[in-house]
């Protein structure tokens, strides 16, 4: 339903005469199934928005290609427009308008007549539930609701994509658990559903596949539990701060612990996170006690331990050496 | 067809917002009115003319002239709420004609100012101005012209500085100049001849020129069509470089 290959795109600045290059986005290729919701992770600045607004015909890429159910962006955008929906990191309305209008008239922009248009907003205002403030003005509507309205423009012609670009962004957990509901029932309903987001739990558990991108580039791809799983075994994490201490241990202390945990057979890998070893173990049951005899050896007591499953964030560690949870 | 429908939706629902704005709608009544009120005294004592009707004859065109060049060249900032507010690119993703996108929005402040014009018209009326009802339209139509052109440079100019601080003070260096060069302030007959010979390359001259004569009853006089002909085509290429520009970055 969406090729893209090789896109890449650099924004000019110029601040005081001199002009700065950044690539935001440096060769991403990717392909999304009908039907399926497809979230594109990674941390603020990674090149989301950027890669977005090119497949939207929003900006043109420097090179690369793509096509989105059949029609090419570079060279038949009016086709894409007319088969996508998008929805933008930022809402699009103005804070005096309403819902309603705005929805009358987004459904005109895609070809409606008014009485046809009418009945499309009445349609959505059913589906999203908007009924209780859409004839409001926008100004005066909570931070969910702005988002469902959002929503409730990209898809009111009923779409073969939609774009959202970090659709939960700012909203409270029960807005957030809302938008997860309305973006599954646009796939059931058949759409093919195209999302940024920062948020791990958002990619684990909403989408079915996983484009992991990080300053410009694709790093990992497919679906959460397929790339979990290339992290085997248990992760252990191991808080150098001790609770009596009240503070962050030496940086010295840190790499010393981090180097002896390294060399242990039971760990295959080890990465800092500040005061906080995290650790990739075949088992944490067996791992543990070889862990603290090895800490205790060169007189290092840890403050905490704790063992969970690998996350989309271990992913990400292990293929970039940074970590997106904060 | 699509441009002319697409022009119409958008200037439809930009202009309904408009109206919807009471404090806008506020400022758009009141600011030409202080005009009248403020400027009138000195332009009739200046003038040494008899009445209020006779210096209403005269400053009332250029008032019209006047109006089209300062609101337009600051359209650009109702333009840059627009983008800030994300509601051009919710436009731009849909199928919706690109020329309409800023046709709709231009004509949308062509109809603000008119509204202007015409309270301002009214007002001068009340006061003694006399004005043919033909020549009265006549000359709403070549505002509405004046202002497609003022406007579009407007948004021009708000397109390559989308910043509100140093964009009001670029269209106040630019504005004055070219109000003072197309003699709405002060007419251009007691100007130095170099500074008339500048203000033939400015069309809004070429537009105050039209109003007066328009106003003075003479609207088959030869700076009337002249006008017309240079507005038209000026405002006909700042619309097509301002469409450039509001689309350089799309697919
Ligand atoms: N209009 C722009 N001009 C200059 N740089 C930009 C612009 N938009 C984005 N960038 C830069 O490009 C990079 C990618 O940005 P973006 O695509 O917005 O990332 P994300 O959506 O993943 O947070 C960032 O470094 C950002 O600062
Ligand atoms: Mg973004």
């Amino acid at each position: 339903m969406i090729e893209a290959s090789g896109l890449r795109k650099s924004y000019r600045t110029r601040r005081r005469g001199k002009v700065t290059v950044v690539e935001a986005v440096r060769g991403v290729d990717f392909s999304v199934q009908q039907g399926a919701i497809f979230g594109f992770l990674g941390p603020n600045g990674a090149g989301k928005s950027t890669t977005l607004q090119m497949l939207a015909t929003l900006l043109r890429p420097d090179s690369g290609d793509a096509t989105i159910a059949g029609a090419d962006v570079r060279r038949d955008p009016g086709e894409v427009r007319k088969r996508i929906g998008f929805v933008a990191q930022t809402s699009g309305t103005y804070l005096n308008s309403t819902g309603r209008r705005d929805l009358i008239l987004e459904a005109q922009m895609y070809g409606a007549s008014r009485a046809t248009a009418a009945r499309l907003a009445d349609r959505v205002i059913e589906s999203f539930q908007l009924k209780d403030f859409v004839d409001r003005q926008i100004g005066t509507y909570s931070g969910g609701q702005r988002r469902r309205l959002d929503v409730a423009l990209g898809v009111i012609h009923s779409p073969q994509v939609i774009f959202l670009d970090e659709p939960t962004a700012g909203l409270d957990p029960p807005s957030r658990a809302r938008m997860w509901q309305e973006v599954r029932r646009l796939r059931d309903e058949g759409m093919t559903v195209f999302l940024t987001t920062h948020y791990l739990d958002e990619a684990d558990t909403l989408c079915d596949r996983v484009s992991i991108i990080d300053r410009g580039r694709i790093v990992a791809e497919g679906t959460p539990s397929d790339l979990k799983r290339e992290i085997s075994g248990d992760v252990v994490s191991v808080d150098l701060a001790a609770p009596d201490t009240a503070g962050a241990p030496e940086p010295a202390t840190v790499l010393e612990a981090a180097k002896v945990l390294a060399e242990q057979a039971c760990v295959e890998s080890c990465e800092i996170i500040e005061h906080t070893l995290r650790l990739y173990t075949d088992s944490a049951a067996t791992a543990i006690p070889q862990i603290m005899r090895a800490l205790s050896a060169k007189g290092i007591e840890p403050g905490a331990i704790e063992t969970r499953r690998p996350s989309l964030d271990d992913v990400f560690l292990a293929k970039t050496g940074r970590t997106l949870a904060d | 067809m699509k441009h002319v429908r697409d022009t119409w939706l958008i200037f439809q629902y930009e202009a309904a917002l408009q109206v919807r704005n009471p404090v806008g709608v506020a400022i758009t009544l009141i600011q030409p009115i202080t005009y009248l009120l403020l400027f009138t005294p000195f332009l009739k004592a200046v003038m040494d003319v008899p009445s209020y009707g006779s210096a209403f004859q005269v400053y009332v065109p250029s008032l019209f002239t006047a109006t089209g060049v300062f609101n337009g060249f600051f359209a650009g900032f109702a333009l840059l709420a627009a983008i800030r507010q994300g509601v051009v690119t919710r436009s731009r993703v849909t199928p919706v004609s690109r020329i309409s996108l800023l046709l709709g929005r231009l004509f949308m402040h062509a109809l603000l100012i008119e509204f202007q014009a015409i309270v301002v018209t009214v007002a001068a009326v009340a006061f003694g101005l006399r004005v043919r009802f033909g020549d009265l339209l006549l000359a709403l139509v070549l505002l509405a012209m004046i202002v497609l052109l003022s406007a579009s440079v407007g948004y021009a100019l708000a397109l390559l500085v989308p910043n509100e601080g140093s964009l009001g003070t670029l269209i106040n260096s630019i504005a004055q100049p070219v109000a003072l060069l197309a003699g709405v302030l002060i007419p251009l007959s007691v100007a130095p001849l170099w500074v008339r010979d500048v203000a033939y390359a400015n069309p809004f001259a070429w537009g105050t020129n039209a109003m007066r004569s328009i106003f003075q009853g003479d609207p088959g006089a030869d700076v009337v069509w002249q006008s017309f002909l240079i507005t038209a085509v000026v405002a006909t290429a700042a619309v097509i470089l301002t469409s450039r520009l509001f689309n350089r970055e799309l697919a």
